[in-house]
């Protein structure tokens, strides 16, 4: 009966929002899923740093890895040897992911272009695991005659310079193999930006009597700046922070080379922490844990870094 | 009065549209001349050798160039110099995509040719526990990565979803941009931080040298969940804000909204983005070394002792061949082959959803 009653007495010019049940449940549970990763970020953070605590402080001469050399020199070379095998990765891998990307989205035949997007999703999804197997046991082969060709032609470039190693396990190998891995990645992101383009721009460059290529140099690619810069971001990331194919792949020794040819090869922090976890033991196991923090600060930097050119490019890149 | 009339009929005959281009066919025939002669001319050198001593990596790298070179100047002189660089840059992006199929090709190729051998009965139905040499399966490993990939999805399905969706219709101001921020964080996470990490975690809570299948699960969450939040962002930010605004004019509540409304239309996209996720963590290995750990033998309790996944079955048997190594190889080749098939079902059953389900859009 009194729901009947008509509300005239509540005359509100502007009703407020109803508060649904619904409405809180479903808000509160997006939130405490957002909540959860903040957490869990800061609990891999927090026990990161506590485990590499040990680390530090230990003396180093009754310490397992460190062997009498204090931390920081312990893992200078590692750290090294990560960043010199991504970055020659890198230079490879982005050239030619952007060629490839372009190839799918703007000159393959419609047809094939989607069956090609397909093949290069596929290819992101190959297990590491796998490259890495590959890697050590068909392409370090296949490589190796061409080192040799390398060294004895252009032995005179510095990087190029050394005794060959007979097995082709090299840190240019490694390097090749973390590229073709990065690959996929880089190509999936950099064809979908490059589709994201509006058309109309694209047919006004054409309109204007741009050729293909003027086209895509006025009109993909201010768009998808920021878009490539973040997927090389992401390739960078991946070839930091990869494992097993580096470790399967190449014969570390721990130097600090540039010699790219040579069986003296630095070793990256994952490929050490790999191959040294399953003996270590007491002290040893927090060394690793510390290198380990040392891998995720240099990737955050590296990604810091690359977000801060995104935004910086956002400002200017006319698209939106 | 016949030139005027000669020169008059001459351009009807050839369109004027195409005048001054290079006819369609002629960078096919180049192609195809200049690879003839770089073979004909490597051929000459090796002529006397052995004939697989035939360089064919040189003979196509030089026609390719020669290729290049030729028609690029043969451009700029019968077209403009803007059409050869558009030339030229075609040549290019042909080029990189040729040259990175290469190596992958070779990868498919060795992994079917030398997993075929060991892809069998055996290899399907035993663990490798006491087996020594020849023999024994990836069983016990089969059943390891299904049941902790599954784990870890169970986990960060509902997370990252929820977090999307957060981000997407919900979050303003810092919460929200702290949380993308550190989702950006978080993609950046080396695989085997992930797994240090967990380790780091249990050795506090119970105690260090800990093996057990869930670890392994928790370790790839932490890898899966900023993928999940990634891809199930950009979809639900691609459905368009008028099928929203439509609902709420009609009174529908927000939750309702998007529950009805929004997931629908994006769902293929995000069911899409999980499976690839999935695809993504299932064949991770690192995280999967340091917490599943290693075993020989058959384990289908995610809570104690260590579990074998596949991934960590090819590493082993690749960094530990034992007596035998040529048997312990052709089982890592195997594991290689049956990893890249489940990852391939992935993809497809992932590419069959997104077709199936997809909204109609234009273009």
């Amino acid at each position: 009966m009194t729901s009947t009653a008509p509300p005239v007495t509540t005359h509100t010019p502007r009703p407020q929002p109803k508060k649904r049940p619904g409405d809180l449940l479903f808000s509160g549970t997006a939130l405490g899923a957002g909540v959860i990763i903040l957490l869990v970020l800061a609990a891999v953070t927090f026990f990161l740093i506590i485990e590499s605590i040990p680390a530090f402080t230990a003396d180093p001469d009754n310490t397992q890895f460190l062997n009498g050399t204090p931390f920081l020199q312990y893992v200078w070379p590692l750290v090294f040897g990560t960043v010199w095998a991504s970055i020659i990765a890198l230079i490879i891998a982005a050239p030619l992911s952007i060629g490839i990307a372009l190839f799918i989205s703007h000159y393959a035949p419609r047809r094939i272009a989607s069956l090609l997007g397909y093949i290069v999703d596929l290819l992101a999804a190959i297990p590491s695991v796998v490259y890495g197997l590959w890697g050590a046991l068909v392409f370090s082969r296949m490589l190796q005659p061409f080192y040799v060709w390398l060294n004895e032609h252009f032995g005179w470039i510095p990087f190029f310079a050394g005794v060959v190693s007979p097995t082709g396990r090299t840190i240019l190998t490694a390097s090749l193999v973390l590229a073709v891995m990065v690959l996929p990645i880089m190509t999936a992101i950099c064809r979908e930006v490059f589709l994201q383009t509006p058309k109309l721009h694209e047919e006004a460059a054409l309109a204007l009597g741009a050729t293909r290529w003027e086209m895509i140099r006025m009109a993909v690619f201010p768009f998808g700046r920021g878009g490539m810069v973040s997927a090389a971001m992401l390739a960078l990331g991946r070839a930091l922070g990869e494992t097993m194919a580096v470790t399967m792949v190449l014969s570390a020794t721990g130097a600090v080379t540039f010699q790219v040819l040579t069986s003296n090869n630095p070793t990256p922090i994952p490929a050490n922490i790999a191959l040294n976890f399953g003996e270590a033991y007491g002290t040893g196991i927090n060394v690793l844990i510390a290198t380990g923090l040392i891998l995720f600060i240099v990737t955050f930097a590296v990604n810091a870094v690359a977000r801060w050119i995104v935004n910086r490019r956002a400002e200017f890149s006319g698209a939106n | 009065m016949t030139t005027t009339l000669e020169r008059t009929s001459a351009p009807a005959a050839a369109n004027s549209l195409t005048a001054g281009q290079l006819p369609r066919w002629m960078p096919w025939v180049l192609l195809a001349a200049a690879l003839a002669l770089s073979a004909a001319a490597f051929a000459v050198v090796n002529l006397g050798e052995e004939v697989r001593d035939f360089n064919i990596s040189g003979a196509v790298f030089f026609g390719l160039l020669a290729f290049g070179i030729v028609l690029v100047a043969l451009s700029s002189v019968v077209e403009t110099r803007r059409r050869a660089v558009d030339r030229l840059a075609t040549i290019l992006v042909s080029l990189a995509f040729s040259l990175a199929l290469l190596p992958l090709i070779s990868l498919l190729f060795t992994v079917v040719v030398d997993g075929i051998a060991r892809f069998d009965g055996t290899f399907f139905s035993w663990s490798m526990r006491s087996v020594v040499g020849e023999g024994g399966g990836a069983l016990h490993a089969i059943w390891g990565t299904l049941l902790v990939t599954l784990a870890a999805a169970v986990i960060s399905v509902p997370i990252g979803l929820m977090t999307s969706i957060y981000l997407v219709e919900y979050g303003r101001g810092r919460v929200a941009k702290a949380i993308t921020f550190f989702v950006d964080v978080m993609t950046g996470i080396p695989s085997i931080v992930a797994g240090l990490f967990i380790v780091a975690l249990f050795a506090m809570l119970f105690g260090p040298g800990l093996n057990m299948g869930f670890m392994g699960s928790l370790a790839l969450a932490v890898l899966m969940i900023p993928v999940v939040v990634r891809s199930s962002e950009e979809m639900l930010r691609l459905v368009p804000n008028e099928l929203r605004e439509a609902a709420y004019a009609l009174g529908v509540p927000k939750w309702l909204t998007i529950a009805k409304v929004v997931l629908p239309t994006a769902i293929a996209g995000i069911t899409t983005g999980i499976m690839l996720a999935i695809a993504r963590v299932i064949g991770e290995t690192a995280p999967l070394l340091l917490t599943a750990g290693f075993t020989n033998s058959m384990n289908l309790d995610l809570f104690s002792q260590p579990m074998m996944t596949l991934p960590v079955f090819v590493y082993d048997q690749f960094q530990n061949p034992g007596t035998n190594i040529q048997a312990a190889l052709e089982r890592a080749w195997a594991g290689a082959l049956t990893l890249i098939l489940i990852v391939m079902a992935l993809n497809l059953i992932a590419r069959l959803v997104a077709k199936k389900f997809a909204p109609k859009f234009g273009r």
